[in-house]
């Protein structure tokens, strides 16, 4: 069947395009197989455009644009793959490791971790910031689920799944600035926590191995972020989707 | 008419503050290990009985964070006595598990935590001056101290990485877009 919505004509790269009028970059890249990487991004959630590392160049224009949260136009002309866009991109990425206490020598995500790939893909073979090595406190009060804020890069995907897929809202971002820290109902351990349901769609989504699965030993955590696409598509348009085409 | 033998490259190992991993991984070369003596001498390493750091190093491997006070001193002279300096492994290249104890702050509390509050007997911070090194108060790693050429990472790097990396090192061609060969971890 084919899709009935007005079509736009967009170039990436140079490569003309025929994306839906209305629908993001982002979305439009992915359904054409167009790669820009991504990780606070996930299909099936609302955006947050919080990590910044989708960021695309239109036409001309100075101005860097997350691809999440950039509508197609017509003839608009995106660049995702210029100088500029990989210097930013990997900057952000070492920003991001210098700012946690990310070890991926002795993570249950080790070698399965977006984050991780995301270093590997942007060439960021070190960090050129100073590491800021805070002290964050391991959460392993719920019974089956551990919470590791030095691996939490904020990215948000568990907050959103458990309150627009779950409906439960167990997680929330606290505070701000360089003390923004993920908190279990306002500041419970989340073993105490009264409305999470056990579901582990936060653990499926995370990018890295902040939500892991009690008892995983380093590279052990395998997570499932595109469990999202299947219960968003059930939800939007009521089928579901093969769980190996989706991966 | 004879022909001059090209001259052997002057490599060095060196092991800061690591588990001696990525040396094991060096070793792990295995026959590789042949072909690599016939282009280079090993000049110094904590695997050749070579007590001072040499002068006119082609290429040293820095295993390990600078984590102490010898690790610093023996950094220096890599730096002042080597013309390339390779940050070898994680430890190296991000401070990895030996810069774990970097969030819990001063170390003189860990050292007590370990040596004192934790075991039964003999509760002393081992202390000697001039043999046991005093700890830095953060863990670093190495380019935050000297500058670095090339970074391997890996805990451990796999062997052929190794290779790969010093395969291009010596032929005066620094490894680049390097994809999967600096995958940390």
């Amino acid at each position: 069947m084919r899709d009935a919505r007005p079509s736009v004509t967009v170039t990436f790269d140079g490569e003309e395009y025929d994306a839906f009028a209305g629908e993001s970059v982002m979305d439009a890249a992915r359904r054409l197989g167009v790669p820009i990487p991504s990780l606070c991004y996930l299909e099936g959630l609302s955006l947050y455009g919080g990590c910044r590392v989708c960021v695309v160049q239109i036409a001309e224009d100075h101005r860097l644009r997350p691809a999440c949260a950039t509508t197609v136009a017509q003839d608009m002309e995106i660049k995702t793959d210029t100088p500029l866009l990989r210097a930013h991109r990997k900057a952000i990425i070492e920003m991001l490791f210098a700012e946690g206490n990310h070890v991926c020598a002795v993570c249950v995500s080790n070698g399965k971790c977006e984050l991780q790939d995301m270093a590997v893909a942007t060439g960021m073979d070190h960090v050129r910031f100073d590491y800021q090595a805070p002290q964050r406190e391991v959460d392993a009060s719920h019974p089956k689920y551990v919470f590791d804020p030095n691996r939490c890069i904020l990215c948000t995907r568990c907050v959103r799944v458990c309150d627009e897929i779950e409906g439960a809202h167990v997680w929330d971002v606290a505070f701000r600035g360089a003390d923004a820290e993920l908190v279990a109902e306002l500041g419970k351990p989340w073993g105490e926590s009264t409305s999470c349901t056990w579901c582990g769609k936060c653990v499926a989504v995370c990018p890295t191995g902040a939500m892991a699965y009690q008892g995983k030993a380093v590279g052990e955590m395998q997570h499932h972020a595109n469990v999202v696409i299947r219960l968003a598509t059930a939800r939007t348009k009521g089928q579901w989707l093969d769980p190996e085409e989706v991966g | 008419m004879s022909e001059t033998t090209p001259q052997k490259a002057r490599v060095a190992t060196v092991w800061l503050g690591g588990c001696s991993g990525c040396h094991m991984s060096f070793l792990d070369m295995d026959e590789w290990l042949f072909d690599l003596a016939e282009v280079a001498d090993v000049v110094y390493s904590p695997i050749a009985d070579v007590k001072d750091f040499p002068k006119d190093v082609d290429v040293t491997l820095i295993e390990g964070a600078i984590a102490n006070e010898d690790n610093r001193e023996l950094a220096l002279q890599v730096r002042e006595n080597s013309k390339l300096v390779v940050s070898f492994g994680d430890c190296a290249v991000t401070g990895n598990v030996t810069a774990l104890r970097n969030p819990m702050g001063d170390p003189s509390e860990i050292l007590a935590r370990v040596y004192v509050e934790s075991p039964d007997l003999n509760g002393i911070v081992p202390s000697e001056a001039g043999i046991v090194p005093p700890l830095l108060p953060k863990v670093l790693p190495v380019h935050q101290l000297i500058q670095v050429d090339v970074y391997l990472p890996g805990c451990p790097p796999p062997a052929d990485r190794i290779q790969e990396a010093l395969e291009g090192i010596l032929n005066d061609d620094l490894p680049r877009d390097r994809g999967e060969a600096i995958r940390f971890g």
